[in-house]
């Protein structure tokens, strides 16, 4: 399913198709929304972009490199917290300590803040401090040949150990509370509609490129081992690869990106709470991927902002019973869809090829897909294990 | 093979546009006419207020009871006409335990359905979400629930306690019983560890000493390491700032090691009337807890509070001190807009100050210099019957002192 995918997005019809596909999504994001939205709304937009960029990299750590990874709350908030710290310095100016500092009982700023005084730095930090955790982390774990299950529950792990450490820390990171209340980001006024235009424009170009260059990277001979490895991890292994390497680079990637989210989320949404990081909102991101369908980029995209949107709109207009709504949602698509809603279009056309042709037609060029990947209800619980090779000698 | 699958790619993305598509005209029709940001409507002849308390989650159980307790606050003063010949519309909206979502939907109350003032709030860490949105909006949130002092936000009214209120009347009763070591056990969140901040400078500066501090994570259920280390410190009383459930677990435990009230008091302020029916007033019957309010609290006023309550929602349901403190925000409100004799922010704001109600914990009334209200102090004792009967109180209302300014020993908090 992935691969003539690949190959189609090669030739000139494909890639045309794709363009097209790509500016018209974009000029909606650049251009309709904007003007069409009321100032509350399209910072709401904003917030949902900021976690397309999470579900970005979950759906290249999950999607195409299988690692289901339950804890990229973990590098969201190394992101934001990186950013929070920045811009909360930044506001009490030198030599004053942040607002909360104050009331936490802190005299003296800690020595692990000052640093972040720096822009430069704390805009490296956003993107090095995920990334190097999950490059080290992925070396350690991959090297051990931790997967599956396994790998998900040590992310798991990670996510809810993060949550209490910060919490516990109330004098270095605001404990539960966070940190919010910042009033601006690199010269924009976070209360002005004008400026809180301006950082949309910002989250939903960020977005743009990252999905440009995942998409590169997927299509690239790298993304095509990736792929391999996560169809048939010891195949690679064999072929003289190390796959240990190549899904390091795909999780810190992701990792990358879910800093990346945590860090624009802060100015966006105003708070970088541990009620953000921890076990539940890391597997919401997951959700969304899910929901949306793993097997594409777009679908990662789709999902967390399909998944946001219905979130907000259940729960404003039924504050009763929303979560109720949201789970159905979730069950719906998983039992019905279980591509995911991007893959909705073919499996309608699918359904419609076969009542109008009839099954002779389609059985040759249909019949493989079937059996291998089958992303069925249960797939969240283990990533797309060694399925043969069907797949890809029917494409070959 | 292959012209299907350039379908599927270009299918994907025209799914992602069209779902964009959607989401934008759907936001867009409800709210393309109102593109300024702050600014309540009050042109026709209802005002709507918000109503944003948590619905969902951990938070849920103690938050409906606040979120009940203002809705019939607001029947019956639309039953009696109505603010300022307006009737009152609430909408209510979900924070769902969720402390961005307190943001989130503060904003959508404030520009969506353009409310004249939100009533909500129960946690620090919610009310220090919203307390950005309300400044940058500059429109007024009454937060009801007792908190960790520290904080004056010129948008923010505080209707429940403030730590001269509650914990320093609580740590003066302890004193007074001759209690001279005190161990503290809190949740790990911002009100106990800044409680215990304060407590510890009270303990230093009256004679008393803190022999133990021990944190555990919200919704933390495990506690015989933690009263093994209570019961080897020997104090002579345990002061109390768990939250939740945490409580239920706490209590059941403490009791199972047979010290009792009489010998060790645990003094609790986070469990009322509401949480001493989910732990079991077997657990609890003799511990003294410190509030402005109990259910037994006299006076004519609270009787018909009780009753009206009781008649809405249930011959069976108890009302508690954040749930009185929640139903005196309207009414406070009301009066300040009336003396104001305008919805607008800024005109009750400085209207406010000296606003006074009757209301069912006594009289009540608004210190326009904190935005924090005079509250009588009371002690109350668990009866087994699981009602709270008061054994002292301040005799008249304290002043609000956020900063506690007032107190020497507090200087350098």
């Amino acid at each position: 399913m992935k691969t003539p995918g690949l190959l189609a997005q090669r030739t000139k019809g494909g890639k045309w198709r794709g363009v097209v596909a790509f500016a018209a999504v974009a000029l909606l994001v650049l251009a309709v929304a904007p003007v069409t939205l009321s100032p509350f709304r399209l910072e709401l937009l904003a917030k949902y972009l900021c976690f397309a960029i999470a579900a970005l990299g979950i759906g290249l750590a999950w999607g195409k490199g299988g690692m289901l990874t339950l804890g990229q709350g973990v590098f969201f908030g190394l992101g934001g917290y990186a950013m929070a710290m920045h811009l909360k310095l930044a506001e009490a100016g030198p030599g004053e300590l942040p607002d909360f500092m104050v009331w936490s009982g802190v005299e003296e700023l800690p020595l692990l803040w000052e640093p972040f005084r720096q822009p430069w730095f704390a805009l490296l930090m956003v993107v090095l401090l995920p990334g190097t955790i999950a490059a080290l982390l992925g070396l350690l774990v991959f090297g051990r040949r931790v997967r599956g299950a396994y790998f998900a529950i040590l992310t798991q792990a990670l996510a809810a150990a993060f949550v209490i450490w910060l919490v516990g820390q109330q004098g270095l990171t605001g404990g539960t509370n966070g940190l919010t209340n910042f009033s601006s980001f690199f010269g924009l006024d976070l209360a002005s509609a004008q400026d809180q235009r301006i950082l949309y424009f910002i989250v939903a170009i960020v977005l743009g490129l990252l999905y440009l260059g995942f998409r590169q990277l997927v299509a690239s001979r790298y993304g095509r081992l990736l792929i391999a490895v996560r169809d048939g991890e010891d195949r690679v292994r064999f072929l003289g690869y190390d796959p240990a390497v190549v899904k390091t680079v795909a999780f810190t990637m992701s990792a990358v990106s879910a800093g990346l989210a945590g860090a624009l989320f802060v100015p966006v949404v105003g708070i970088i709470s541990p009620a953000l990081l921890g076990v539940v909102p890391s597997l919401e991101l997951v959700f969304a991927v899910a929901v949306g369908g793993r097997y594409a980029l777009a679908g990662a995209v789709l999902g967390a902002v399909l998944l946001n949107y219905a979130k907000t709109t259940f729960s404003e207009n039924y504050a009763d019973g929303w979560l109720y709504l949201q789970g159905a949602l979730f069950i719906g698509v998983m039992a019905y869809a279980p591509k995911g809603v991007i893959g909705l279009a073919g499996q309608i056309r699918d359904f419609v090829a076969l009542r109008t042709r009839g099954p002779a037609r389609r059985i040759p060029a249909q019949q493989p897909p079937p059996v291998p990947p089958g992303p069925s209800a249960d797939a969240p619980a283990e990533p797309v294990e060694p399925v043969g090779p069907v797949e890809k000698e029917a494409v070959a | 093979m292959r012209i299907i699958s350039f379908g599927r790619r270009a299918a994907r993305l025209a799914a992602v546009s069209l779902a964009v598509a959607l989401a934008t005209t759907a936001c867009a029709s409800d709210e393309s006419t109102s593109k300024g940001s702050a600014g309540a409507d009050t042109s026709g002849d209802t005002v709507k207020v918000g109503v944003l308390h948590s619905l969902s989650g951990t938070m849920s159980i103690s938050e409906v009871t606040v979120k009940n307790s203002v809705l019939m606050a607001i029947d019956e003063i639309n039953a009696k006409g109505g603010v300022m010949g307006k009737k009152v519309q609430p909408v209510v909206e979900d924070g769902a335990s969720d402390w961005p979502t307190f943001a989130e939907k503060a904003q959508k109350l404030i520009s969506g359905d353009k409310v004249a003032v939100t009533f909500g709030g129960w946690t620090s860490a919610s009310r220090k979400a919203m307390l950005p949105v309300f400044e940058k909006n500059k429109q007024l949130l009454f937060y009801p629930v007792q908190y960790e002092g520290l904080e004056t936000s010129p948008y923010i009214f505080y209707t429940g306690a403030t730590t001269n209120q509650q914990i320093v009347p609580g740590l003066d009763y302890l004193k007074a019983q001759g209690k001279k070591k005190i161990f503290l056990v809190g949740s790990d969140y911002v009100f106990p560890r800044t409680a215990n901040k304060i407590i510890k400078k009270y303990a230093a500066a009256n004679g008393m000493e803190v022999v133990g501090e021990e944190y555990t994570p919200l919704g933390h259920t495990e506690y015989s390491t933690l009263i093994n280390k209570v019961t080897q410190a020997k104090p002579d009383a345990v002061f109390n700032t768990l939250n939740g459930d945490s409580n239920v677990a706490f209590f059941k435990q403490l009791r199972s090691t047979g010290i009792s009230a009489a010998d060790m008091p645990v003094l609790s302020v986070s469990v009322a009337e509401e949480e001493v029916r989910g732990i079991g007033p077997d657990y609890l019957a003799g511990q003294p807890v410190a509030w402005n309010y109990y259910q037994t609290t006299e006076g004519a006023r609270n009787t018909e509070f009780v009753a009206a309550y009781k008649a809405k929602y249930g011959a069976d349901k108890v009302t508690s001190d954040p749930m009185e403190a929640g139903y005196n925000s309207v009414y406070l409100w009301k009066a300040a807009v009336e003396k104001a004799q305008s919805f607008d922010p800024e005109a009750v704001k400085k209207a406010c100050d000296g606003v006074s109600i009757d209301a069912p914990e006594g009289k009540v009334t608004i210190d326009g210099a904190t935005q924090h209200v005079y509250k009588t102090a009371r002690i109350g004792v668990v009866q087994p019957d699981g009602l709270i009967k008061e054994v002292w109180n301040s005799g008249a209302p304290i002043k609000p002192d956020p900063y506690l300014k007032d107190y020497p020993w507090a200087k350098d908090l």
